[in-house]
């Protein structure tokens, strides 16, 4: 196979990357080749999640944008979340709720849910289930993830006070009624 | 103080403590098959059959192996013929020996024709491209009725298909197997019956749907020996498998199970590893064969689909005089699984309510249509659907609420059932009775949550949308009993961390964390000291896997009986250093303590230094196997309450309720949690999920096309654990993962009744199907 030359550059994780691709090249793929392994391959059609990133701060399949498609944007992805020493807020969250089994879908639901948080200031149900309807998950019924996205932003809404989370409908209980 | 009260004492088990890998792949470490992949892995494509059954006439693999990166191609003409089974299950397996790595024959579309390993993934699709290939084309067999027809087209004519077990198996007409039992007399029970009923159930395909495809990667290490690093729930039968169908020694081959994206019973199967193995042997490098989400579902393993006839006789009193269930499953183009599915769709369910006269005929069916495989639930899924809707009807006629009739029927502590000792996986099953059951609590307080007094007759009910509640009661087993052994090891280190190690699959169940639970539990110390490793052939002592809702059960107990081996040594050595002989020392929090005086103690990590450096030195470790002679049901109560659209069929669960027993709880959040996912599993099964077939082609291999739940479609679920103790299992437990899934389908049938008095008997109930049986009834009336 003729190998053109081709680049692409954009800003990963907050550095300034340029990486050797492909005009067929996905996003995912040159990803996880280049080490960012913590997005993962699903399905390849754009419909379970795994490979959500952030793209200018919104959620974006990677197996579906051809890298080149990159250019020049602001990639993040799950590496730039948390660490051992410090997890995510959504990250601690999930794990003491008890909400990671497999773990598969979990660095997209993170994803998912930090474009939720960057981009919206009203964090109702109907808005939450917007932004995370595109990340499937087979082992947890979503309870408690869930759970434990509530509980984040349930306390951002708070901090923000616009409006007491007392008198909100639902709360950090999830179902569990 | 009841049993399953001491739970209460416990200081490791009975918490939820941290799933122990939880943070790691929170952050996206490197944990699952693909993550540990080298840039310069070979990739490997499948050209898959286009036809349901034909026989190829010619092959032409020349101009593939030309193409540019193409390292190997393989083909039946150039791999060993090898009839095995895919089916990851004790040995001799109880499944027929059907297939072959490369055949002759395409026996569905997605079977395998031939695989080419190449540098990239284009250039493997590129090199698929032109790989010729002729087929005959033959009558292909769609349904349990072609198959079983007089002169119905064979499907597996090769001489080489056989079962390694002596069990009924007819490939010339395409039965895979047969299994029956009779307690009492079924005729007799019929006759004596006030009410008696015959109803025909069929219940669909499905797909685990894994958020992790299937993959596999095989490398050579440096010794020659291959390395297969797999998403499997069977680390040691794939060893044995892929030993077997390359036809060489175990001895030469390491199984590596990292962390893995779910697998619901899809990869207790051998499916890709004998291919990457053989493609590592024949190229020297390591080589990755990665399901598309396409792929997983055609080529990978579905939920058998039944049709189940239950007949039953019910006495005014509300005695249940007679139950015959004879259940045919149709197994797809291989027979793995056949066989025990269909028998623990009696196995696992017939024992549930008191009967004296009961019948069971279960069969097994070849087509050319994607191959069942184990999935959670296991058999007793699909005959639930039916035993638990005739039960509403049963209880109707005799004009019972059909909990109470539940409540007056189930089998209770220290009951047994004839069918525990008729029906075994393969063979004949294990006398038992049930130890452990707060089935009666489980109905009760599932029955509260649900509002269930508030339910009214469907009769009453008018209006376009009109809402209904239904219930199941369930069981399933834990184990398979003097089959399956699972095995563990553990050692202690200076700091008094202890390596455990086990053959236990952790598929993202959580076992790891629920093992080291049970081990701190036994060893007086605390969950975080263990450093678990699980299922590597090389460095782990055996196990059969995760299946058969086993790991907790059985895994569990031999982790028990190790840890209890490694705390005889710690006690002895204690007592050594403490001057005292060992019946004078006892351990606490990590210490051994005298008896008599507690301020005279010794701390692990002193005892462990001593023993390793400082006098008599020796390794303290601690192995133990087990197996288990009885398999202890879970129970469980389900309710749901629905709304239909009566206009569209459009169903809405509003809430959904599973109870669950399943004796101490090891970790409740993720016993919890279990019980959430198979639900939600459930009525995604239960109301969108199925295959649609155009020739035998699944058309709808996608997310888009094949609905699963996603957050915006899950209803409001609650669980509620309901405490018991069993007495076999580790600190009280018995299993909790399988059961759950049995319930949504039965449920909502039953909903759908009490919400508009039409009996669905064949889901997904999609609005179609749910208007058509409402226009149905309209139209009686």
């Amino acid at each position: 196979m003729t190998r053109t030359s081709h680049t692409v550059s954009f800003t990963l994780n907050g550095e300034k990357k340029t990486f050797d691709t492909r005009p067929d090249e996905k996003l995912l793929t040159l990803l996880r080749r280049e080490g960012y392994r913590g997005t993962k391959y699903g399905c390849g059609q754009g419909t379970c999640g795994a490979c959500t990133v952030l793209v200018d701060g919104k959620a974006t399949y990677a197996c579906l944008l051809y890298s080149m498609q990159a250019e020049g944007r602001k990639v993040r992805t799950i590496e730039s979340a948390g660490t051992f020493d410090k997890p995510g807020e959504f990250q601690k969250e999930l794990i003491a709720a008890g909400a990671v089994q497999c773990g598969y879908c979990i660095p997209g639901m993170v994803m998912s849910a930090t474009a939720l948080m960057e981009s919206e200031k009203d964090f109702s149900d109907e808005i939450v289930k917007e932004y995370m309807d595109g990340n499937l998950c087979r082992c947890t019924g979503y309870e408690k993830i869930w759970v434990a996205l509530r509980r984040v932003l349930d306390r951002r809404e708070a901090a923000t006070a616009k409006r007491p989370v007392a008198g909100k409908k639902t709360s950090s209980k999830g179902a569990k009624k | 103080m009841n049993r399953h009260e001491k739970a209460k004492n416990f200081k490791q088990v009975n918490h939820s403590v941290t799933k122990i890998d939880a943070l790691q792949l929170a952050l996206g470490k490197d944990s699952y098959v693909a993550d540990f992949v080298p840039n310069d892995a070979l990739i490997i494509k499948m050209l898959w059959s286009p036809h349901a059954h034909a026989r190829i006439k010619k092959i032409d693999v020349s101009k593939a192996e030309k193409m540019p990166g193409v390292k190997a191609v393989l083909w039946y003409g150039n791999v060993p013929r090898i009839v095995h089974c895919t089916a990851g299950q004790g040995f001799p397996e109880p499944s027929p020996y059907d297939t072959f790595m490369f055949d002759r024959k395409v026996r569905f579309v997605g079977d395998r024709v031939a695989a080419v390993a190449a540098e990239t993934e284009e250039q493997a699709l590129a090199a698929l491209e032109v790989i010729k290939v002729e087929y005959e084309l033959l009558k292909p067999v769609f349904s349990i009725d072609e198959a079983m027809a007089p002169g119905a087209p064979v499907i597996h004519d090769e001489p080489e298909a056989h079962v390694p077990i002596p069990v009924h198996y007819e490939p010339k007409k395409n039965l895979v197997a047969q299994v029956g039992c009779e307690a009492g007399s079924f005729e007799k029970g019929m006759k004596d019956a006030d009410f008696t009923f015959d109803e025909t159930f069929e219940t669909p395909y499905a797909q685990h749907c894994p958020i992790e495809p299937y993959v596999s990667m095989a490398q050579i290490a440096s010794s020659g020996r291959i390395v297969i690093t797999t998403s499997t729930q069977v680390p040691f039968h794939c060893r044995r498998i892929v030993a077997q169908t390359l036809g060489i020694p175990v001895q030469r081959i390491r199984v590596i199970k990292p962390r893995i994206g779910g697998g619901f019973g899809c990869k207790q199967e051998v499916l890709l590893d004998d291919v990457t193995a053989m493609f590592a042997l024949r190229t020297g490098r390591s080589v990755l064969w990665q399901f598309t989400r396409e792929e997983t579902f055609r080529t990978g393993r579905t939920r058998h689909p039944f049709r189940v006839r239950l007949r039953a006789g019910v006495k005014k009193d509300g005695t249940i005089s007679a139950i015959g269930l004879d259940c045919i499953n149709n197994t797809g183009a291989y027979g793995g699984h056949g066989l025990t599915v269909v028998s623990c769709s009696g196995g696992k369910t017939l024992p549930l309510y008191h009967c004296d006269n009961i019948h069971f005929d279960g069969k097994s069916y070849y087509t050319n249509l994607p191959v069942g495989g184990a999935y959670r639930g296991f058999g007793a899924t699909q005959a639930f659907f039916a035993i638990e809707s005739v039960m509403d009807q049963m209880a109707e006629a005799i004009g019972m609420d059909p909990k109470a009739f539940r409540q007056m029927n189930h089998i209770r502590e220290n009951e047994g059932s004839p069918i525990f000792a008729a029906l075994g996986e393969g063979r004949e099953g294990t006398p038992m009775t049930v130890g452990s059951n707060a089935l009666g609590e489980c109905i009760v307080q599932g029955a509260e949550a649900i509002g269930w007094d508030k339910r009214t007759d469907w009769r009453g009910k008018t209006g376009r949308f009109r809402r209904g509640v239904g219930m199941a009661c369930l069981m399933q087993g834990s184990s398979i009993p003097d089959i399956d052994m699972g095995a563990a090891a553990i050692k202690i280190n200076e700091d008094g961390s202890f390596n455990l190690t086990v053959g236990a699959t952790d598929l993202g169940t959580g076992s790891d964390t629920v093992l080291a639970q049970i081990a701190a539990e036994e060893l007086e110390t605390t969950t975080d000291k263990m450093i678990v490793y699980s299922s590597d052939t090389d460095l782990t002592p055996f196990d059969v896997g995760a299946y058969a809702s086993s790991t907790t059960y059985l895994s569990g107990e031999a982790v028990r009986k190790a840890a209890a081996d490694a705390k005889r040594q710690i006690l002895a050595t204690g007592a050594e250093m403490l001057g005292l002989p060992v019946g004078e020392v006892f351990c606490e929090n990590a210490a051994v303590l005298s008896r008599k005086d507690e301020k005279k103690k010794v701390s692990y990590s002193d005892i462990a230094n001593y023993s390793l450096y400082q006098k008599n030195q020796y390794q303290i470790i601690g192995t133990a196997s087990h197996i288990t002679k009885k398999s202890p049901p879970p129970f469980a109560a389900h309710y749901a309450e629905i709304e239909v659209d009566t206009w569209t069929g459009f169903i809405r669960v509003l809430k959904y309720v599973s109870t669950i027993d399943c004796g101490t709880a090891v970790n409740p959040t993720l016993c919890e949690g279990q019980t959430e996912g198979g639900t939600l599993n459930g009525i995604s099964y239960a109301l969108t999920e199925q295959y649609l077939f155009q020739n035998g082609r699944m058309m709808n291999a996608s997310f888009a096309d094949y609905h699963i739940y996603s957050m915006r479609d899950r209803p409001a679920l609650q669980t509620i654990l309901v405490p018991s103790y069993e007495d076999t299992g580790p600190f009280g437990a018995k299993s909790v993962s399988e059961i759950c899934i049995n319930g949504p389908a039965p449920v909502i049938g039953n909903a759908i009744y009490n919400a508009t008095g039409a009996r669905v008997n064949e889901f997904p109930f999609t609005p179609e199907k749910v208007l058509a049986a409402i226009q149905a009834l309209e139209k009686k009336k």
